[in-house]
């Protein structure tokens, strides 16, 4: 057991990565940064409605940690969670359509923006209560062990669950059966408009571990790659049968707690050094175009085919219909035995 | 192409606001991200991003201005190049989500109730079948045992579940005949590990998951309805959570407030949850092989007093009951009671008492709260005109007031007196032996209150 602080595993950047992959972390995080502010459009236009939770500037930590998985493994995360699907390989229509509510969304429309899952992806939500993935995580991860397979279940949660009793309870339960869970400790600083400090006097999350047995490490989480390394070593001490494992990755949300909040509890200048000094797509950018893996003009054409696919969400998710009357009543109760994951 | 610029929705309850202020100008260069103005809304001032860049053409509304509709064109943006006199042929917003034209029409409810009610009169096992005595407690394992041995999917986890054979007895042996991957201890943790037992659910396995009772549970029970019973909704019908919560619930004896609750009315208001609530050790074994079974949440709430009462359980393989079907104990003419778990203990004594009084009441067991039986107490109030309904939780928001309503609703003409519900009373369970027995409901309670419908 250990736990480290972030500067060993992160950011060799452009090591042990080839020119391909970056451009696919490129892409994925350009995807869901223009998906974010097309749903933030959309919101603002009525065709989004109740709490939309905006995922721009954390990008690089779901694609960072996809990189790490295999088929099979499974995710679970909070109601910011439209990045997580993305990153997973969800149909961007059908996430956009189910923002909008309706009949081609993930979820019929029935689920919206923090309800959403997709079995054929592993993907087990979209959690509206704070911190509840944190178990139902754990309880994937003991599917997984039941079964006798080697995957994995990443279990993200953020700065302000991780305050919660169930986490705790969780990581307890998780070590005694040395269950094969990531704990994704998406640390963007802000609980809704709590910082972090004044939250807790522990803030290394990381260390949280500790107590119960668990490793844990502090990964740079606006360095894609550096995501992806310490997800591959977390993913492997899984896989090899030690049990769970924590990576409190330091990221950073630009955008309000929801579209509702008029972020009062920062500087704008606090925003905006960030956006310039660290952010993680112009990292990537900077990585490609220094390392002559690609062009500027390569890049205008990412951009151009990104905006393209943002566009045919959107405009898909306008055009689909809204559930039938009849879906009120369906769905309630399973029939038939509704799922052998 | 030159764009208008809408007046955005801010809020999840914004219809209008105030342009407050702009902080760019005509004729200002903008790039994705900076702010254009601010905006009050009906909960706070907020700034207003720009989504593209290009030049800020035209400002249709002028600072200061209230009351700006939602979606109402506020500014005209330009590429750059562009003319401003572009600004005038820009693209008409389109119109964001039109206003419901219609209230959606409510569709009929798959049980709601039909005008004439039609009970399932078959019997739960076929006449002549050889029967054994066992006591409820016997009835749970071997219930368990069985499901256990049929699916390997089945496991059983909660606090003592294992190397203590359960803090009731209840899972004595499952241990050894099991293993330890399949009966689990658990720390006493049960918001987590209920959300646990959820989520494995959700990975394909049947989880049982024992509360060392109820009362415990009220630490999990974000997890038993936000988690278990809405996901299959939530998701599309895609994932839920087929798994039983079970475990003793209600009055035990002199353990006071706390240990003290029955959770049946609180747990029958979800939908997406089943709720079973047994009296007889058939009942338990039979409806408990069906929860297993079932594909959704099932909350099973057990007895502890009745655990160690017995009762003839048919010696068959296989033996399930199915849910939302009643079984009448007694029959009678002259007023329906209804009850369930340890209640229909008490009914089944009030009967026979009122019995020697030459009043004949029908005792009916509802055995399960969700799906509910309403055809076979409907067709028992239709014939005795009168009703009484007997449970051991509080009187408010109680089973009993949901029963007197639908019979209100479906029975009225045929009511010859107002429904009474009989209840443990409206304090916390005190614990003084004499305070407690006034506290729950009796048998002499319910034979009162059955004269008072009766007018005796």
């Amino acid at each position: 057991m250990a736990a480290r602080k972030g500067s060993a595993s992160s950011a060799k950047a452009g090591a042990n990565v080839s020119a391909e992959e970056l451009t696919q972390y490129y892409r994925d995080m350009l995807l869901i940064r223009r998906f974010e502010e097309k749903a933030g459009q959309l919101y603002g236009m009525g065709l989004i409605g109740g709490f939309c939770h905006l995922y721009i500037g954390q990008e690089a930590v779901v694609v960072g940690l996809e990189a790490a998985a295999k088929e099979g493994d499974k995710r679970v995360t909070s109601y910011r969670d439209h990045g997580h699907m993305l990153a997973c390989g969800m149909d961007p229509k059908g996430v956009m359509a189910e923002l909008t509510g309706r009949e081609d969304g993930y979820s019929k429309g029935k689920g919206g923006s923090m309800h959403m899952f997709s079995k054929e992806k592993h993907f087990y939500g979209g959690h509206g209560i704070v911190g509840a993935q944190v178990p139902i995580g754990a309880g994937l991860a003991f599917s997984d062990k039941y079964k006798g397979n080697d995957n994995v279940t990443f279990t993200y949660f953020g700065d302000g669950a991780a305050n919660q009793g169930q986490v705790a309870e969780t990581y307890n339960m998780a070590q005694l059966w040395d269950l094969p869970v990531v704990f994704v400790i998406e640390n963007n600083q802000y609980a809704m408009g709590t910082s972090v400090q004044r939250a807790t006097k522990s803030p290394d999350f990381y260390e949280r571990g500790i107590a119960y047995g668990i490793s844990g490490e502090e990964v740079d989480g606006m360095d894609v790659l550096a995501v992806k390394a310490a997800g591959e070593k977390a993913v492997a001490h899984c896989r090899a049968g030690k049990g769970p494992y924590i990576l409190e990755i330091k990221t950073y949300r630009y955008r309000g707690h929801s579209m509702s909040d008029p972020a009062k509890y920062r500087t704008r200048e606090e925003v905006q050094k960030i956006r310039e000094e660290r952010d993680a797509i112009e990292h990537v950018r900077q990585l490609l175009l220094t390392g002559k893996h690609a062009t500027e003009e390569d890049l205008k054409a990412i951009d151009k085919e990104i905006k393209l696919i943002v566009n045919e969400s959107a405009e898909f998710a306008k055009e689909s219909p809204e559930p039938a009357l009849e879906e009120l009543w369906t769905d309630i109760y399973a029939d038939v035995a509704p799922q052998n994951a | 192409m030159a764009t208008k610029i809408l007046m955005p929705a801010l809020s999840p309850t914004m219809e209008e606001g105030t342009l407050a202020k702009w902080l760019k100008k005509e004729g200002d260069t903008v790039s994705a991200g900076d702010i254009l103005a601010e905006i009050e809304t009906d909960k706070a001032t907020m700034e207003f991003e720009a989504v593209d860049e290009g030049v800020l053409g035209k400002i249709l509304v002028a600072e200061g201005t209230s009351g700006v509709k939602v979606n109402d064109p506020i500014a005209v943006m330009l590429e750059e190049g562009e003319d401003a006199s572009a600004a005038d042929a820009a693209e008409p917003a389109k119109a964001a989500a039109e206003a419901p034209t219609s209230v959606p029409a409510q569709a009929k409810s798959a049980d709601e109730p039909a005008d004439i009610p039609r009970p399932d009169t078959s019997p739960d096992w076929p006449e002549g079948t050889p029967m054994k005595t066992q006591t409820v407690r016997e009835a749970l394992r071997d219930a368990m045992a069985e499901e256990m041995r049929r699916d390997e999917n089945v496991y059983l986890m909660g606090e003592e579940v294992a190397e203590y054979q359960g803090a009731y007895k209840i899972s004595q042996g499952l241990l050894d005949e099991f293993g330890a991957k399949r009966v689990i201890d658990t720390p006493i943790t049960e918001h987590g590990f209920a959300g646990l037992g959820v989520g494995a659910a959700f990975g394909g396995l049947r989880p049982i998951v024992e509360f060392m009772t109820f009362n415990f549970a009220m630490q999990a029970i974000d997890h038993i309805i936000n988690s278990a019973a809405k996901t299959l909704y939530m998701s599309g019908g895609q994932m839920g959570a087929p798994m039983v919560f079970r475990g003793p619930n209600g009055a035990a004896a002199r353990v006071g407030a706390q240990h003290s609750q029955d959770y049946g009315a609180w747990y029958a208001h979800i939908p997406g949850l089943k709720v079973v609530q047994p009296y007889s050790a058939a009942d338990a074994k039979g409806l408990l092989k069906s929860a297993i079974r079932d594909p959704n949440p099932v909350i099973f709430l057990e007895n502890e007093i009745l655990y160690g009462r017995s009762f003839e359980v048919p010696d068959i393989e296989d033996f399930t009951i199915p849910f939302g079907k009643a079984k009448i104990w007694r029959k009678g003419s002259d007023v329906t009671i209804v009850s369930w778990s340890i209640g229909v203990s008490h009914a089944l004594e009030a009967a026979e008492k009122l019995s020697k009084e030459g009043i004949e009441a029908e005792v009916i067991d509802l055995r399960t709260l969700r799906p509910i039986d309403y055809d076979t107490v409907l067709a028992s109030v239709m014939k005795t005109n009168r009703c009484v309904t007997v449970e051991e939780g509080f009187p408010v928001a109680s089973m009993g007031n949901h029963l007197s309503a639908v019979i209100m609703e479906r029975a009225f003409d045929y009511l010859d007196a107002p429904v009474i519900n009989c209840t443990g009373k409206d304090v916390p369970m005190p614990y003084a032996a004499n305070l407690e027995r006034l506290a729950l409901i009796t048998p002499d309670e319910v034979v009162e209150a059955v004269k008072k419908v009766t007018y005796r």
